[in-house]
Parts: structure tokens; sequence; C-alpha cells
């Protein structure tokens, strides 16, 4: 494997690790229920999407190929993550969890 | 150089899968729950990525994607059960 | 009989084809049978679902589209990165957004850019299809988020759905 290639892989692990750790940071630490939304939706989507990229790019530098799974994997994942925040955000609107006190504007519920 | 930054990287994932369990625990509300096991799931995946680099396998792609689409449909079916009452109308 | 021996949505059925190549292992004769029925009997089984063909008027210009996207996914997580690790607290608000798009598949899409992008996550759109209620992590104004979200990414969907 060349020196290039596994700099590449190392970088996109690292970004895709950090990303994943900030978004259960933000899961971890933000006040209250919208704001916890926002940490999963992005940053851990992305941690995933990085992670996968560094997978590709170790496995056709094997040899074997270029993984088709990992980007159907990536795919999904991008496509899955603003629904199932959506439906979250209707639950907890049905719901009515607790805002925190900073929050402006009204949500609605119908 | 590559094995450094790949330990380094499943200790990140798994404190982050630590972190969500932490949320999960605590909660306070379902929907915080159900968003904690969300990113729970993802989590999994990127340690089942991470543990195929490890091994030098493809194998368990295949459980990756698996994963990745039943925790989808499990997460919009606890959504959708706290907005309704009921999964399947 | 043979009527039912037809392709209602033609690229879902070509979308589902090339999808099973990808997913069994290497293209054989079995994954082209296989696939072949698979491209007839998913579209034919959730025609309920389906109520208008979308239309997708000025395909050629999704690329650019897809692009942007991607691109401002990424500046948005290291937005919200940095809004995560820095001490002050963030300032929640909830927008309502009025839509400007009709097409309910080009309403979707933009719902799902917007939770992929800066600092928001779509929570609900109204029944009627004329508001969509935003949630900003981070915002100082309004108008501000408002006009971002009509600028680069309404018009763009406005201009694919006309």
């Amino acid at each position: 494997m060349s020196t290039f290639a596994e700099y590449a892989i190392s970088a996109m692990l690292i970004i895709g690790g950090v990303f994943t750790l900030i978004g259960a940071i933000g899961l971890a630490r933000l006040p209250d229920f919208y704001t916890r939304l926002h940490g999963p939706t992005k940053a851990t989507t992305v941690g995933v999407g990085a992670i996968v990229i560094s997978s590709v790019i170790y496995f056709s530098t094997l040899g074997r190929g270029i993984g088709i799974e990992e980007i159907l994997i990536t795919a999904f994942l991008f496509m899955t993550a603003p629904i199932s925040a959506n439906f979250l955000a209707k639950a907890a609107m049905h719901l009515e969890v607790r805002t925190s006190e900073k929050t402006r504007g009204q949500t609605w519920d119908q | 150089m590559m094995l450094t930054a790949l330990y380094i990287t499943i200790a990140m994932v798994t404190l982050a899968a630590l972190l969500n369990v932490y949320r999960l625990i605590k909660g306070p509300d379902a929907p915080d729950r159900i968003l904690a096991l969300d990113t729970l799931y993802i989590n999994a995946i990127a340690l089942i990525i991470l543990l195929g680099i490890t091994l030098k396998t493809r194998m368990y792609l295949e459980s990756a994607l698996l994963i990745a689409v039943m925790g989808f449909v499990g997460t919009v079916a606890m959504a959708k059960y706290l907005k309704r009452g009921s999964v399947i109308e | 009989m043979l009527d039912r021996l037809r392709f209602p949505h033609p690229w879902l059925s070509l979308t589902l084809f090339v999808m099973w190549q990808f997913l069994s292992d290497g293209i054989s004769g079995g994954s082209i049978v296989l696939g072949l029925i698979l491209a007839w009997i998913i579209p034919l089984m959730t025609q309920g679902f389906w109520p208008d063909p979308p239309t997708l008027l000025k395909a050629w210009k999704t690329p650019a589209y897809l692009l942007r996207v991607l691109w401002d996914i990424v500046v948005a997580s290291v937005d919200v990165a940095r809004l995560i690790l820095s001490p002050r607290e963030p300032r929640p608000m909830f927008i309502c957004y009025t839509l400007e798009l009709k097409d309910p598949l080009a309403i979707s899409i933009l719902a799902s850019t917007i939770s992929l992008t800066p600092g928001t996550v779509s929570a609900d759109v109204s029944d009627d299809n004329t508001l969509l209620l935003i949630h900003a992590l981070d915002a100082e104004d309004e108008q501000e988020v408002i006009d971002t979200i009509r600028n680069r990414y309404e018009k763009p969907l406005l201009e694919m759905f006309q």
C-alpha cells in the first residue's frame, strides 16, 4: 500500500471518529430534545460517511474492487437521517416535550 | 500508522456509543431515548466497518447494511407509535 | 393477466434492477432473472403508495444541486461540531417557513435538505402543504435563515420542478 493511501485512510478514519464522537457529545450535553436532534442528524451521519470512505479506499488499494455495499450504506444513511429526525420531531411535538427557556418561536401540533 | 489511527477511531466511536447509552438511560423523555437508540445503531454500523478494516475482510458489510435498514425501520416504527399510539393503522 | 406485465414506474424499476445487481455478488444469470422479477413486482405492489408519477422536468440540474447539498452538509457538520464543543449555550428557535413549492416530492426533498444542512432541522409540514416548521439550533435572526433557505435551496428546486 502506498504511503499516500495510508495517510488518506488514517485522516479519513480520524475525521470520522471525531465527528461521531462530537455527535454523541452533542446528544449528551445539549439542553433540550430539539437541540439534541441536531447532533446525530448531521455530525454522526458525516462521521460514518468519512469512515465508510476510508473503508472504500482501503479495500480498493488491497485490490478487492470498489465497495458498492459501502456506498449503498452511506447513501441509505444520508437518505434516512432526515426522515427519522422528522418523525422524532413530530412525535416530540405531539408529546409536548419540554423545550429550553431560550427557545424562541412556537411549535404546533395537528 | 494506519493501525494506530484505526485503534484511536475505534476508541472514539466506542466512547460515543457510551455517551449514547448515558442519554438512553437518562432520558428524560421517550423521544430522547429513541434518538439515543437511533444514534447507537449508526455507531454500531461504524464499529462494524472498522472491525472489517481491522480483520481485512468485507464479509461484515452485509450485516452493516442490514443494521442500517432495520434500524431505520425500528426508529420510524417507534416514533410513529409515540405519535399515533399504533404502528400500523 | 397480460395487462399486469408492464412497468408502471420505469425509473423505479430500473433503480431496483441496478440495485439488485449491486447487492448480489457479481452479475450472473440468476441475479438478472431475480432482478427482473423484483423490478416488475415491487412497483406493482407499491402502486397504491405512488399517487402521481413525480414530475422531474429538468433532471439535468440535479447533479449541481446534489453537489451543492453535499458540500453544505460538510460545512454544516463543522458548524454544528464547533457549536457543540464551544461552552456557550445555543440559541434555538422555531421558524415558520412559507413554502413556494407545490409538488409533494419537491417539498420532501427540500425538507430533507434542510435537515441535513446548516443548523436547521425541519420538524413538520402543515396539512395543506404551505408551511414548514423548522427548528434552528443557533439562529440570530429569523429572516436571515428564511432568506438563506429561500435563495440557496428553494429557488433551484423551483426551477427543477416547474
